[in-house]
Parts: C-alpha cells; sequence; structure tokens
C-alpha cells in the first residue's frame, strides 16, 4: 500500500468530517432564532440535561473542592495556609474546575445519551419520518438539546461552584481546623464576580459542545447496533476533548491581562 | 404530462464508489398505485428517500404536481412535502410518544392542529386500521411488529396525503397479517384517492395492491407495465424475480464453494 495514499485518504475523511461538522453547527444555529419553536421539548430537555445531572456534579464539585483543600494544604506553606487554601479553592473552583469538570462529567452523562437517543432513531429511520411528517429534524431534535444545554449548564456550574467551595470549606474547618468565619471570610475578600462570570461564560460553551456532539454523532451513526455504539463514544470523546481545548483557548482569552 | 403525480427524469446517485441509482424514469399517474418490485440492494429504498427529499441525489430531476422538487427552497419544498404520507419498513413509530400521538404527530407540529381535534382524528385513523381507542394510550413499544405497521398506516393517513409511499409494507409479517396489512392499504388508499408509490419483493403484496409494476435493478428500471403483465412480461429478469428463481440472468453475488 502507497504511504501517500494512506495520508491522502486520511487527510481527505478528515476534511470531509469538519466539513460535515461545521455545516450541522450552521444548520442547528440558524434554526435556533426560526420558528417555530418547541418550547415543551426545551422546557423537557432542560430538565433531562440539567436537573438530572445535578446529583453527578455535586458530587463531583464536592469532593473535587475537599480534594483541592487538603492538597494546597499539603503541598503549600503551612504558614499562613489558612488564607491560602480559602483563597485557592474559591479561584480554582470557580475558574477552572468548575467548569472544566463539571463539563467533563455532564459530557459523559449527556452527549452519550443524546448520541444513543438520535442514533438509534436514525438507524430505525424515526429521523426520516419525522421530515415525512412536515416536521424538520434539526428544529425538532437537535435545536431544544442545543438550547437547553447551553442555558442548564451554567446553573449547574453556578452549582457546583457553591458546592465546591463548600467542598474545601467542609474538609478546611474540619480536618484541618481552620477556623470557619475566617474562612469565609478569605473566600469572599479574594472571589470576584468576573472569576464566577469566566465560568459561567465556559460553561455555556461547554453546554454547547456537549449537545452538538452528542447531536452530530448521533444524526450521522450507521449501521445498527454497532453504529450507535460507536456514535456514543465518539461523542463522549470528541465532546471532553473539545472541552478541554476550549477552555485552554478561553483561559488564555479571558485571563490575558 | 398533466396526468403525472411524480416523474423521476435520469435520476442518478451514488455513495463513493457503489453505483445506487443509474439513471432511474420513472412515471406515476395520478390516482394510480405504482408498486416497483427489485431485490435487496438494487436501491429502491435510496429512489424513495430522492423523492421524500431525505437523501439529494446527484443529477436528474424529480417533478411533483409538475413542479421540479430539486430545484425549490426549502420552504416550498416543505410545502410540497405536506402531500406526503409514509410507511416506513419497520415502521419507525417514535418510541417516547404514546401511539395517539405518533398518529397524530404531522397534525399537531406540521399543521399547528389543537391536541384535542388532533387526537379525535387519531382515534378515527386507529379504528380505520382496526385498532381500538385503548391502543392510542399504549406506547410503541408495548405492541406486536404487526399492530405497529398498522399504526405506522394509520399516521401515514393522519393528514389525508395526495401521495403515499409503502416502504416493503409487508416484510417480517405473517402471511395473514401480510394479507391484512395489503387489505388496509387498496382501503385506505382508496377513500384517499391517493397516489401511491410502494417498493416491495412480495409478489402476493404486489397481485393485491398494483395497478401497476416496475421492476428496477441495478439502479436502473429495466421493466414497467400493467399488474396483468407481470405474468408475461417477456423480460427473463421479471420471469426470475417473479417466480424466485436462483437460477437466470440476476445473479446474485454469492461465492460459489
Amino acid at each position: 500500500m502507497n504511504v501517500f495514499a494512506i495520508i491522502g485518504r486520511v487527510v481527505l475523511s478528515t476534511l470531509a468530517e469538519i466539513g460535515a461538522l461545521t455545516r450541522f453547527v450552521w444548520l442547528a444555529v440558524t434554526h435556533i432564532f426560526r420558528p417555530p419553536f418547541f418550547w415543551r421539548l426545551i422546557a423537557q430537555q432542560m430538565l433531562r440535561i440539567g436537573y438530572f445531572s445535578l446529583p453527578v456534579v455535586a458530587l463531583t464539585a464536592f469532593f473535587t473542592g475537599g480534594a483541592l483543600a487538603l492538597q494546597i494544604y499539603y503541598g503549600g506553606n503551612t504558614f499562613n495556609s489558612e488564607s491560602i487554601v480559602a483563597t485557592i479553592v474559591a479561584l480554582g473552583i470557580t475558574r477552572e474546575l468548575g467548569p472544566v469538570l463539571g463539563g467533563l462529567m455532564v459530557a459523559g452523562r449527556v452527549s452519550a445519551a443524546i448520541a444513543a437517543e438520535l442514533g438509534t432513531m436514525r438507524v430505525t429511520e424515526q429521523i426520516d419520518a419525522l421530515t415525512t411528517l412536515s416536521t424538520n429534524p434539526h428544529k425538532y431534535l437537535v435545536v431544544p438539546r442545543v438550547v437547553a444545554a447551553v442555558i442548564t449548564l451554567p446553573a449547574l456550574v453556578f452549582i457546583a461552584d457553591i458546592i465546591g467551595i463548600m467542598g474545601g470549606f467542609v474538609v478546611g474547618t474540619g480536618s484541618l481546623e481552620f477556623n470557619p468565619g475566617v474562612y469565609i471570610k478569605n473566600t469572599v475578600d479574594f472571589l470576584d464576580a468576573d472569576d464566577v462570570i469566566s465560568g459561567l461564560i465556559k460553561a455555556g460553551v461547554f453546554g454547547f459542545i456537549i449537545a452538538i456532539m452528542g447531536c452530530f454523532h448521533g444524526f450521522n451513526s450507521k449501521g445498527g447496533a454497532q453504529g450507535v455504539g460507536r456514535a456514543t463514544t465518539n461523542a463522549v470523546v470528541t465532546a471532553s476533548i473539545l472541552i478541554l481545548a476550549a477552555n485552554y483557548v478561553m483561559t488564555s482569552l479571558l485571563f490575558a491581562n | 404530462m398533466s396526468d403525472a403525480k411524480i416523474e423521476l427524469r435520469n435520476v442518478h446517485k451514488r455513495f463513493g464508489k457503489k453505483v445506487v441509482l443509474d439513471g432511474i424514469n420513472l412515471t406515476v399517474p395520478k390516482g394510480e398505485s405504482l408498486v416497483v418490485i427489485g431485490g435487496s440492494g438494487t436501491g429502491k429504498s435510496v429512489m424513495i428517500k430522492c423523492v421524500l427529499g431525505i437523501i439529494r441525489p446527484d443529477s436528474g430531476e424529480i417533478f411533483v404536481d409538475g413542479k421540479n422538487v430539486l430545484k425549490m427552497d426549502a420552504g416550498e419544498r416543505e410545502k410540497v412535502l405536506r402531500k406526503f404520507g409514509m410507511l416506513f419498513q419497520g415502521a419507525a413509530l417514535f418510541d417516547s410518544l404514546p401511539v395517539w400521538e405518533n398518529v397524530a404527530f404531522g397534525l399537531i407540529q406540521g399543521r399547528k392542529m389543537k391536541r384535542k381535534q388532533a387526537k379525535d382524528i387519531a382515534v378515527e385513523k386507529l379504528a380505520k386500521v382496526g385498532l381500538a381507542a385503548e391502543v392510542g394510550e399504549l406506547y410503541p413499544a408495548e405492541l406486536s411488529g404487526g399492530m405497529q405497521k398498522r399504526v405506522g398506516l394509520a399516521r401515514a393517513i393522519a393528514a389525508d396525503p395526495e401521495i403515499i409511499f409503502f416502504d416493503e409494507p409487508t416484510t417480517g409479517l405473517d402471511p395473514i397479517m401480510a394479507d391484512v396489512i395489503n387489505d388496509l392499504i387498496v382501503d385506505s388508499v382508496k377513500d384517499l384517492g391517493a397516489t401511491t408509490l410502494s417498493i416491495t419483493h412480495d409478489m402476493a403484496s404486489v397481485r393485491k395492491i398494483a395497478d401497476k409494476v416496475a421492476m428496477i435493478h441495478k439502479g436502473k428500471i429495466i421493466w414497467a407495465g400493467s399488474r396483468a403483465e407481470v405474468d408475461d412480461s417477456g423480460n427473463d429478469y421479471v420471469d426470475q424475480f417473479i417466480h424466485g428463481r436462483a437460477e437466470g440472468p440476476i445473479q446474485m453475488e454469492v461465492l460459489k464453494p
């Protein structure tokens, strides 16, 4: 086999995939603003994507906040640690760990679920059936999921911020024996609204990535049960990688100064 | 021209290197039932999906009521789609919705009908295919294959379409249920005065529902005629197919040991 032929094929299929994804995103975004709007479906998806992800995200945040507090305490200077632990936990959770870990957990839960559901609908011709019933599948299936994810992810991350900081507080005041009043004062003093808002902006973008990746891979799945399985895996993997990459880009933009 | 409801002219479609439709020419006269026969993988489903706009052909023209649907914008296209109803091979019912909402889907989503009114119509259409109103409250997964097909038929005729497509309506059913479905198809089409295009490889079905028959082989229409002419078509391909012989001009791609 010719090496150049292999390289060429890989390049071509990658470009084709990027093209297909771009077209898909374009269709999804333009349909968000064009009627009809399916409010009921958006509400239903907000429940499924947001509300039901709450326990997973809350637990992740709590343990991350706790572990962060311990890690800073052990690794840092024990002198003055009382102020450092509270500050770094608050900043670390709101700026990076809340949105990123929250996003990754929801990616695992929601991207997979969306890809499996839409993938099954694709291979059983339910998506084609929508078209024959004068209903645009992008509008009916993709838009509600994307809108719901973009709205609920920041809300989830906001709650995760609170619970994560609380995790640090519980560990700090419990096993590290800090003064609760001082811990709270340090958290409030050093935490800006900008820190929280930057995290919420990231969360909105991650929500978009999660829903789009689930929908894209679900829509394009083919070949029965195996195809749906592959779509699910691809959705989670690509969503997770894109979240981490987008996080880096956004951190470098949001915190440039 | 005027009595052609659907006309395909020189339609080509290929997926990668595989040519699926190799210049299809086909006319479905208004108010008649055309059945396209052909083996598996001869392009029958792709042809129907091209007419519905689910798949875009590479070249050729498709006319519905004398208008070229491939040159229409999305809005016009949607209007044309409202004339269609389709029964899918696997019924393609939405498994997240109860049966009555499946039947009423095109009315509620596509035509913005009130749910109450749409439900009344759904119950009426279910009765037409011999299903009790209580079945409407069940979910598709709770139904047998034959019942799902009947619900699919009720959904296809719910909006009183001018054109109905049947994709292998009897595949996977026992001979008696297949006959029941054939009768229902004939009855419901007669009631609506609709034009129908069916694809099947079930000869019993052909003899029951067809006015005209066409045979597709390797992406081309190789024979067309009335139902009565099928048995003495003088075409070796048609003869082989309707008698189900392994020997003949159609060679299956099976490796001989």
